[in-house]
């Protein structure tokens, strides 16, 4: 089975993460840049469903060319080989760019599932997986606990607010994942020797045949329009029990539409 | 020329072991310190993550690392627990590396594969009731009878020696006399063996979470081809295998020093008297950066002792000095960082009281700090 995960780079989430104020897009000069979390999750998922049903692990990334450390973490967990889209002229690309570039890219390398984290820590879009999904015409099976392959067919367990719906679907399909799915593998040493022989395919704009055009900053659909940082947390609201505690409480809690 | 950056490899081990102990370690750290339980859980983990076998080549099951990666490894869980840390140090470079150096290719491919993959752990018994520093004043006697070695004696305070995956404890045992001189040797006993047997847990003032044992041998008997390494080469043997564990050790030390720095950085900043944060009084600042100061020094004295090692030179008095250096700055800054916590530092639910408890053993355990005065003045011809 041919699985791609698609995996990315964000700033870290213990920094101090901040935008560009020229251009608005992520600062990702600023922090440190780390496998976004979730994406741990998607790898896991992947390597499983190797190791049950063999086949190959081809990670998938775009993102500048320090994401190549984030792309060595996926490797070493245990995937078989990377291929990293790097090309300035995706830069500032949002949601829609981003499906887009993937899909050409998906679509070259070929797949019978993929899978990713269902939201990045940055951009925090969660749309990626049902873009994807129309982009390469495959069914779209979200917010995956549960990955299980027979055959032709995938069925995932989809968390909801009041517990989880079975859907189903036949391959290919594209799959995401919530964190409740597994717990990801730390790489061992050996896998981390081993990542640095394995190969990392990179691919440009054009070589991936994906119309400069139509990514990037310029061409993107959407804009930032302003930012401003979030103000500093308030004191909290003290509520002193004088025999009306549970009273206030509740006042309190129906104020902020909680109850 | 002289080059202290990490390698990329080495470097990504570290942030690995280093999220490990933040994400799994950190937080059940004090439950288990509290309970005095061996922390099989988590041990499971680093063994899944192949922390057992990295200094050890692939053909015997090991991660093809060396042991400045072990040292690393140490080192970042010290920062979060010194208990999983020194079960770490004791199994690999007391338990599983005298096999590794000094056993024939048998012995070496009988327990390496098990004791590199965490699946078994091993202990060293050096250090007897009647004595740790003078090892060469071992009681432990073995008489070979037959084909078969008769083992009798005590031996204290022995690491990893009584958890349910102790599978081989070697010990240094008294084999006869040549030149007047008692002749030591060390033996592999397999556990369980019969006559073998460990006492009650001891009650510690720290490193609740690691296995220390007092064991007896009453009438053991192991096949003679349990000897490891030449006969009546036991004491020079362990000697150097201490030598190796003296740059583990301190690597641990450096975790525990500089666990209480970034400790210390947080709460200085958060905690206010006086209507401003502690940190901003300069005898609390400064106190801080002379602890930041004994973690980077201890770091460099072991980092400097391993290189020497790993280059095949001779390493002694640079490991001698890591583990001097490193263990008396952990205790150091063990106290300070208690005294920056004020009364809360006196309060286990803080990882600095733990620090504390843990910090002391390190001036006395694999060398006391008076023995490595003695190793180092040695060194200088005194
Ligand atoms: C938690 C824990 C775990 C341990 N794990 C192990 C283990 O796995 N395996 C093992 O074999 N041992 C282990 N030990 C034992 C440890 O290595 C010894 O306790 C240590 O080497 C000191 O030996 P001792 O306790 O007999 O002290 P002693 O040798 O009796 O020393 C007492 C004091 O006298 C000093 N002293 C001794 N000789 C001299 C001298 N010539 N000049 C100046 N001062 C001197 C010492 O420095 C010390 O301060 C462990 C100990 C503890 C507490």
């Amino acid at each position: 089975m041919n699985i791609v995960v698609c995996v990315k780079q964000v700033p870290d989430t213990a920094t101090e993460r901040k935008l560009r104020p020229d251009d608005k897009t992520i600062d990702r000069e600023a922090a440190e840049g780390v496998i976004n979390e979730i994406c741990e999750y998607a790898v896991e998922e992947a390597l499983r469903l190797k190791e049950a049903h063999g086949g190959e692990v081809t990670v998938l990334t775009m993102g500048p060319s320090k994401a190549t450390d984030t792309i060595r973490k996926a490797l070493a967990m245990g995937a078989d080989k990377a291929v990293h889209l790097v090309d300035d002229a995706l830069h500032g690309s949002d949601g829609l760019q981003t499906s887009y570039a993937l899909a050409q890219v998906l679509k070259k390398i070929g797949f019978d599932v993929v899978i990713l984290g269902s939201e990045s820590t940055d951009a925090r879009m969660g749309t990626l997986a049902a873009m994807l999904a129309e982009r390469l015409d495959a069914p779209q099976l979200s917010l995956a606990n549960k990955v299980e392959i027979d055959g032709s067919t995938i069925r995932i367990q989809r968390l909801t607010d009041y517990g989880f719906d079975r859907v189903e679907a036949s391959l290919p399909a594209v799959v995401s994942v919530v964190e409740k799915i597994n717990e990801p593998r730390y790489p061992s040493f050996k896998g981390i020797m081993a990542a640095k022989k394995k190969p990392v395919e990179t691919l440009s704009v054009a070589d991936a045949e994906i119309d400069a055009a139509k990514v990037g900053l310029a061409s993107a659909a959407t804009e930032v329009v302003d930012f401003a940082v979030a103000p500093p947390r308030a004191a909290g609201t003290i509520v002193k029990d004088e025999g009306d505690g549970g009273v206030k409480v509740a006042e309190f809690l129906a104020s902020k539409k909680f109850v | 020329m002289l080059d202290y950056r990490l390698s990329d490899e080495l470097e990504a081990l570290r942030k690995t072991v280093e999220q490990f102990a933040r994400e799994v370690v950190a937080p059940r750290a004090a439950e288990y310190d509290e309970r005095k339980e061996f922390p099989y859980d988590i041990v499971r983990q680093m063994a899944e993550m192949g922390l057992f076998g990295l200094p050890f080549p692939e053909e015997y099951g090991g991660m093809g690392g060396d042991y400045f990666a072990l040292c690393l490894a140490i080192e970042e869980l010290a920062r979060a627990d010194s208990s999983v840390a020194i079960t770490l140090e004791a199994g690999v470079s007391l338990g599983a590396m005298p096999v590794y150096r000094f056993g024939t290719e048998e012995q070496r491919r009988e327990w390496l594969p098990r004791l590199a993959s965490g699946e078994a752990l091993g202990a060293f018994g050096l250090t007897e009731p009647g004595g740790g520093s003078d090892a060469g004043a071992t009681a432990t006697r073995a008489v070979l009878d037959g084909d078969e070695w008769v083992i009798n004696g005590t031996k204290s305070f022995i690491t990893n020696s009584g958890t349910n995956i102790t599978r081989l404890v070697t010990v240094t045992a008294v084999t006869g006399e040549s030149d007047g001189r008692k002749e030591i040797s060390s033996i592999m006993v397999p556990v369980p063996t019969e006559g073998f047997a460990v006492a009650k847990d001891y009650s510690k003032v720290g490193w609740h979470a690691s296995d220390t044992h007092e064991i007896t041998f009453t009438d053991v008997r192991v096949p003679s081809a349990n000897l490891l390494g030449r006969r009546g080469r036991g004491y020079a043997n362990f000697l150097s295998i201490l030598d190796e564990g003296r740059i583990a050790i301190a690597a641990l030390a450096t975790g525990l020093a500089q666990a209480c720095v970034d400790e210390c950085v947080k709460y200085a900043k958060e905690r206010h008297a006086f209507g401003r944060p502690i940190g901003s009084n300069q005898a609390i600042a400064f106190k801080i950066a002379d602890m930041e100061m004994k973690a980077h020094m201890s770091r460099l004295a072991y980092y400097r002792a391993a290189e020497k090692m790993l280059r095949g030179e001779p390493f002694k008095k640079e490991a001698a000095i890591a583990k001097l250096y490193s263990s008396e700055a952990a205790v150091d800054n063990a106290r300070e960082a208690t005294q920056i916590h004020g009364g809360y530092g006196f309060m286990n639910e803080f990882p600095v009281a733990r620090h504390w408890r843990d910090s002391k053993i390190l001036e006395i355990g694999e060398g006391t700090s008076e023995v490595q005065r003695m190793l180092i003045a040695r060194e200088l011809g005194l």
